[in-house]
């Protein structure tokens, strides 16, 4: 088997939880695999990978100070064609899908985002993703490849201790164009409001079945009657119903309240990353299957409008008890 | 500054019922309503906005798709676009994301733009490997999950903003031409006004196959995909959440109750 490649993702000194879980996948499906490492002076980055690969290819230069796909691309794509790994696992992130599509056009290579699952026949990966927001999961084979290239979405394999040590091999970095065409600037941090909901022990979630900016009283009261603070989902914050710093998910907060009440969520996986780790989480939907049932403790199927001024009702009657 | 707005048209599956087809590879269609994949529908705010900011410039819809795409194409065209094309072709059927983005490069490839904006993904197959792929096929750079857009000097440089996990955001600055993949939540997109769908309804709609695009058919489509989708099925879950039967004043009831027991009001 060819070896495989994992490419470890970080920013801001820190390294992002989906790099040691593909190496730890990796591990799984035979071959060498190989942890690549762009950064500058991200040694620890290098020792912490080398306990999960059979080897580090580590390029320490100026230019990897913050992530440019183009800076990545070419740098990868010199790597790859040194040393001929027959796999290149990259994270499904907001960098690798800035990146992996462009790199698997250039190298005429295979690829496949955002997996899920996968397995191996021989040299060959059987993936699997999801379709129609987590609706239904899609097998995948894959058309013969000297080269494939796949995405993975966070959690699709489970981070273990480490167990290797693999040999750090630093490498010249064989970039040497002109970048200038797609040059960093700055990182900005999002804004920050007058409630912080990772804080809170109490969240009613509010997703774009709630419709209507002037339908937000309905949940407004349950909130209010609960104690509970106002959350959202994408679609509430990009109609500006509530505003960024509410939103719950991959490019949100992530929260850990006691309990998470979604109301008109269907529990996209970007929205199920930030609220899972909640102690009882409860849905209201229509929509028998919707995904946020999957990952509910507690739910009702029904209309939302009927529901939840019944249920504002009973906890004012029981905190009026 | 001439742009260009790719955008798909996709069944609405949030709120319906998705059932496989008897091919076990693809899903009964007939009963979902449609709509434009909703970063596109930004992707096309974002186009216009810029055109009207800079008081000049023209504004060409690109889609993929068959004949009920025209809706969509119109709507855009509605709302500010000058120009429209529709890729159809027996042989663009099944691509994935790669063979789309060939296709779209190819017609691309003979228009005079500065920027081509795509949405960051489509909500059907959430592939999202139109933008990167494309940039790389035409020879230009490319930047998705794009949120906010800045033109610094037209036709020749932008500076961008990405949004990246948590909601940070990155800042960079890229030199036109080049194709940026836009985020939900960028723009406010508008409403078509009722004199802009009736003059969309007059505009062409040119129809290009893939000969015209000059793309073999072994390029594009189902032979020009490395994945080949072999079956739909349930998504595996974990525990399902315990379904609180009963009428509204019932299940409200409940869950109260279960609320106060586990301590939470
Ligand atoms: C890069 C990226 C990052 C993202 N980051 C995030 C993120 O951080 N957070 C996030 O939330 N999303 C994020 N998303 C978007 C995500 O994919 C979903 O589009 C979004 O979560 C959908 O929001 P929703 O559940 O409110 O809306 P929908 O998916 O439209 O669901 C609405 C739900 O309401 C139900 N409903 C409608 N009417 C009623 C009624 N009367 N009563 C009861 N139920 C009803 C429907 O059945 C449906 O399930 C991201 C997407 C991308 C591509």
């Amino acid at each position: 088997m060819k070896d495989i490649f994992v490419l470890i993702e970080h920013r801001r000194g820190e390294m992002r939880d989906v790099s040691v879980e593909m190496l730890c996948g990796a591990a799984k499906l035979g071959g060498t695999v190989v942890a690549v490492l762009l950064g500058k002076d991200v040694d620890a980055f290098a020792e912490k990978a080398a306990g999960y690969a059979d080897k580090v290819l580590y390029v320490n230069d100026p230019l990897f100070e913050n992530y440019n796909s183009e800076a990545y691309q070419k740098a990868l794509s010199a790597l790859i064609k040194e040393h001929g790994p027959g796999l290149v696992l990259i994270g499904n992130t907001a960098q690798g899908v800035d990146l992996a599509p462009a790199l698997a056009v250039e190298l005429g290579a295979s690829l496949l985002t955002d997996i899920t699952a996968l397995e191996m026949d021989g040299d060959k990966p059987k993936p699997t993703r999801t379709f129609y927001g987590g609706k239904l999961d899609a097998h995948f084979t894959m058309k013969d490849a000297d080269l494939y290239i796949l995405t993975v979405r966070e959690a699709t394999f489970t981070a273990e201790d480490p167990s290797k040590t693999g040999e750090i091999v630093k490498v010249d970095n064989p970039v040497t164009e002109d970048l200038s065409y797609r040059k960093f600037v700055e990182y900005v941090e999002p804004e920050v409001g007058e409630v912080d909901i990772t804080q809170s022990t109490l969240l009613v979630g509010v997703g774009r079945g709630i419709r209507e900016d002037k339908n937000m009283p309905v949940v407004e009261e349950l909130a209010q009657a609960l104690g509970a603070d106002l959350a959202a989902s994408r679609a509430v914050v990009d109609a500006g119903w509530l505003p960024s710093d509410r939103q719950v998910g991959i490019s949100g907060k992530t929260v850990k309240p006691k309990l998470y009440l979604a109301v008109g969520i269907s529990g996209a996986f970007q929205h199920v990353t930030g609220m899972k780790g909640s102690e009882v989480i409860v849905a209201i939907n229509k929509d028998p299957d919707a995904p946020i049932f999957g990952i509910a403790d507690y739910g009702i199927v029904d209309d939302l409008f009927k529901v939840v001024p019944k249920l504002t009702e009973k906890i004012k009657e029981l905190k009026g008890a | 500054m001439n742009m260009v707005v790719c955008v798909k048209r996709v069944p609405d599956t949030a709120e319906s019922e998705v059932h496989i087809d008897a091919s076990g590879k693809d899903i009964d269609k007939s009963r979902l309503s449609f709509g434009i994949n909703e970063c596109d529908n930004y992707a096309v705010e974002e186009a216009i906005q810029i055109k009207e900011r800079l008081g000049e410039g023209t504004v060409t819809v690109v889609s993929l798709g068959d004949k009920d795409s025209d809706e969509v194409i119109r709507m855009a065209l509605a709302k500010g676009g000058d120009e429209a094309m529709r890729l159809e072709d027996d042989a663009f059927k099944g691509g994935d994301g790669l063979a789309t983005a060939k296709a779209l490069a190819a017609a691309i490839k003979g228009l005079e733009y500065d920027i081509v904006f795509t949405g960051a993904l489509a909500d059907d197959d959430g592939y999202a490997v139109v933008p990167a792929a494309l940039g790389e096929l035409l020879g230009v750079p490319h930047a998705t999950y794009v949120k906010k857009v800045e033109i610094l000097e037209p036709g020749k440089r932008a500076k961008v903003g990405r949004e990246l996990e948590g909601g940070l955001m990155e800042f960079l600055e890229i030199d036109l031409p080049c194709v940026l993949g836009i985020q939900t939540g960028i723009n406010e997109p508008r409403y078509a006004s009722f004199k802009g769908i009736k003059q969309a309804a007059k505009k062409e709609i040119a129809v290009k196959s893939a000969a015209d695009l000059g793309l073999n058919a072994s390029e594009v489509g189902e032979a020009g995909s490395w994945a080949v989708l072999e079956k739909f099925t349930p998504p595996v879950v974990g525990e399902m959440a315990e379904i609180l039967e009963g009428e509204p004043e019932e299940t409200a009831a409940k869950l109260a109750a279960i609320l106060k027991e586990k301590g939470l009001v």
